[in-house]
């Protein structure tokens, strides 16, 4: 009898993620249907090539390659970012466009520019977005603030789940602003019971249960969309790398909940309550990745990594507010078998010897800037590495020179597999013969 | 006591300093000789967060304890303080981001290394740049910029300064995100800078100040 999910190992865990991207299920639950035998074929060659990097167990028939997309295709089909989030059939034919001309092993799908109507529907406070604050050329840009007050640590950590419902979501969107959440743990007996639900009479609360009813209407119809266009690519033969997101909890909290300065200063005024609110923040980081990772069967959650840099932090501050929730964050997801990417902005050159502390094989880290020969020589041995395709370079450069960068970073951190042919940030401006000429070059030159 | 107040600034001794500050005020001291001492502590932070002893948490939390003292000071204050500075810096991010905390940074430390930084926020119109280089006269442009499409929005906020004529009356130096020696070409600017340090560097070669 098959074991349960509860009985496996994390190793097991991760081999069944695997299994199941492998073999892919349409939206009715049944196995894909390929579109030839050489579209499967293809399909599992890519999903394996990653596998093999990643498990540092086999040698890769080659490195893989893996374009990290914002907007990149919207630009290669001719659109602007104000179309293709309004539009999303446009949205998947630019993608598509992208995958079947460029060929990349794996794709993120058309989830990228997100659904534009949802986001006025529920008057999205977070992020300025084309045409709401940024113009329409322009990619969307988060809107930082104080979200969460100096004085709320309490409520945070006290109760994350009223916190986030009662406090953050009215202020992060205009909709919402009357939300109130039913207060779950005042539901006792009979005798005076029905209190507890007068807020869902008054007309702006019911106001905002109405938004977030239309918004769910129109997230369903976008999820909808772009889960078609990830089944039609992988009858296609290209497999979509990653749905599940996770932050480090000290990102989490200082990036938009917080604030730069805010964090920054409460590590001062307010250590303790920090490393509290770090703690109480990471299972419910560990959940949201590995639950997005499980539910879409596919085992890489994406962590973008920010505020730990080099220079953002000093080491000492590092080990004490960064590493420990973000270690925690990445072991909870690999006990439930993901393989936590951390796509690591800006350069960590200074914090190789920190990371280094993870296990085998489990885990995959994108560099932006660090040095790639020491991320080689410092986690070759225990880690999946890749990165530091430079943006500037896919901007303004010429294939020749991103080709050359290619070979260059192959022959660096390729030797004996554990190499993946990344770009260091995301692809918004770039020349489509430069990231071509960084895909073609990883097929070339990457073969082991 | 003087040496105190610079000393509890640079080691980020905000309640310290409070104190510190309190107690001269009570003692009728002269206000601008306090925010003389603090701008000291604040010269020191400066220098510590170029030697990598300080990073950005310390920078802006020094930044915090600044504002606390002046707050604690204006009041009091009855002239203008005699800021006598080496140049001037007309200093934004381009039309299009709206990022500010690595302009913010450089900014600040242009400011305790003795220049007149004339900041104009975020998202800046090229025009604006224009206007401002024409109503200063500053010598020194800095153009910050986090995403990719800040690359197109340098190069045009630089061709708009040249076709406005000024282009041989300033030194433009671009930085911030991912920008580097090829945008420095593709943008037309001077030079960029890969830290805020290169950014006081670069103005003092082009000032003086050193």
């Amino acid at each position: 009898m098959e074991k349960k999910w509860e009985e496996l190992s994390p190793d097991e865990r991760q081999e069944v993620l695997f299994e199941r991207w492998l073999s892919p299920k349409d939206h009715e639950g049944n196995d894909l249907k390929f579109n030839s035998p050489e579209a499967e074929k293809a399909y599992k060659e890519r999903v394996t090539r990653f596998k093999d990097a990643i498990q540092l167990k086999k040698l890769p028939d080659r490195v893989p390659v893996l374009p990290i997309v914002g907007f990149f295709y919207t630009f290669l089909a001719g659109f602007t970012p104000e179309e293709v989030m309004y539009d999303y059939e446009k949205a998947v034919s630019a993608a598509r466009k992208y995958v079947l001309e460029l060929e990349p092993d794996v794709h993120m799908g058309a989830i990228g520019p997100g659904p534009g109507k949802f986001f006025d529907i529920l008057d999205y406070k977070l992020y300025a977005w084309p045409g709401h604050g940024v113009s329409p050329d322009h990619s969307y840009q988060c809107l930082e603030k104080e979200y969460m007050k100096a004085d709320e640590y309490d409520a945070l950590i006290q109760d994350p789940s009223n916190f986030y419902s009662n406090i953050y979501l009215p202020r992060i969107f205009g909709a919402l602003q009357a939300f109130t959440a039913p207060s779950l743990t005042n539901v006792l007996e009979i005798f005076g019971l029905a209190f507890n639900f007068v807020p869902y009479g008054l007309p702006p609360v019911q106001a905002a249960y109405k938004a977030l009813m239309e918004a769910g209407d129109e997230a369903l119809k976008w999820a909808m969309a772009m889960g078609a266009f990830n089944e039609e690519m992988a009858a296609a033969g290209f497999p979509a790398s990653a749905v599940g997101v996770a932050k480090a909890p000290f990102d989490t909290l200082g990036d938009t909940l917080r604030g730069t300065r805010g964090i920054m200063v409460d590590i001062y005024r307010q250590p303790d309550k920090v490393l509290k609110a770090l703690e109480v923040l990471t299972p419910l980081m560990i959940n949201t990745g590995a639950g997005a990772a499980k539910g879409a069967g596919l085992p890489i959650v994406f962590i973008p990594l920010h505020k730990g840099a080099d220079g953002f932090l000093s080491d000492e501050q590092f080990k004490k507010f960064y590493w420990p929730t973000l270690r925690k964050l990445m072991m909870g997801l690999i006990d439930e078998g993901c393989v936590p990417f951390c796509f690591v902005e800006g350069s960590y050159n200074t914090r190789l010897k920190v990371i280094r502390d993870v296990p085998k094989g489990k885990t995959l880290w994108s560099f932006d800037t660090t040095d790639m020969a020491k991320a080689k020589e410092m986690l070759g041995d225990v880690a999946c590495i890749g990165g530091n395709m430079p943006i500037d370079l896919l901007a303004v450069g010429t294939p020749e020179q991103v080709k050359d960068h290619a070979k260059k970073l192959i022959d660096t951190c390729g030797k004996g597999g554990g190499y993946i042919m990344v770009n260091g940030v995301a692809l918004d401006e770039a020349k489509p013969e430069n990231v071509k000429a960084m895909i073609d070059a990883t097929k070339e030159y990457g073969v082991y | 006591m003087a040496g105190n107040l610079v000393n509890a600034l640079a080691d980020l001794k905000e309640e310290e300093a409070i104190k510190i500050v309190k107690d001269r005020l009570n003692a009728n001291e002269d206000p601008l000789k306090i925010l003389g001492d603090a701008r000291k502590g604040m010269e020191i932070v400066g220098k510590r967060f170029a030697d990598s002893e300080y990073f950005i948490p310390d920078l802006v939390y020094s930044g915090e304890i600044l504002k606390v003292v002046s707050e604690l000071v204006k009041p009091k204050m009855t002239k203008e303080a005699d800021s006598k500075k080496l140049g001037k810096i007309v200093f934004g991010t381009v039309a299009g981001d709206i990022h500010d905390i690595g302009k913010d940074i450089v900014v600040f430390m242009l400011d305790v290394n003795g220049f007149e930084v004339i900041d104009l926020g975020v998202d800046v119109p090229v025009q604006k740049f224009v206007d401002k280089i024409k109503e200063t006269g500053a010598p020194v442009v800095g153009l910050s910029g986090f995403l990719t499409l800040a690359f197109d929005s340098m190069k045009e906020t630089i061709e708009t300064v040249k076709s406005a004529g000024l282009r041989d009356k300033v030194k433009i130096m671009i930085g911030g995100g991912q920008i580097s020696e090829e945008i420095k070409k593709y943008t037309g600017a001077d030079a960029y800078g890969k830290d805020a340090m290169a950014a006081v560097t670069l103005a003092q070669g082009w000032i003086g100040g050193k």
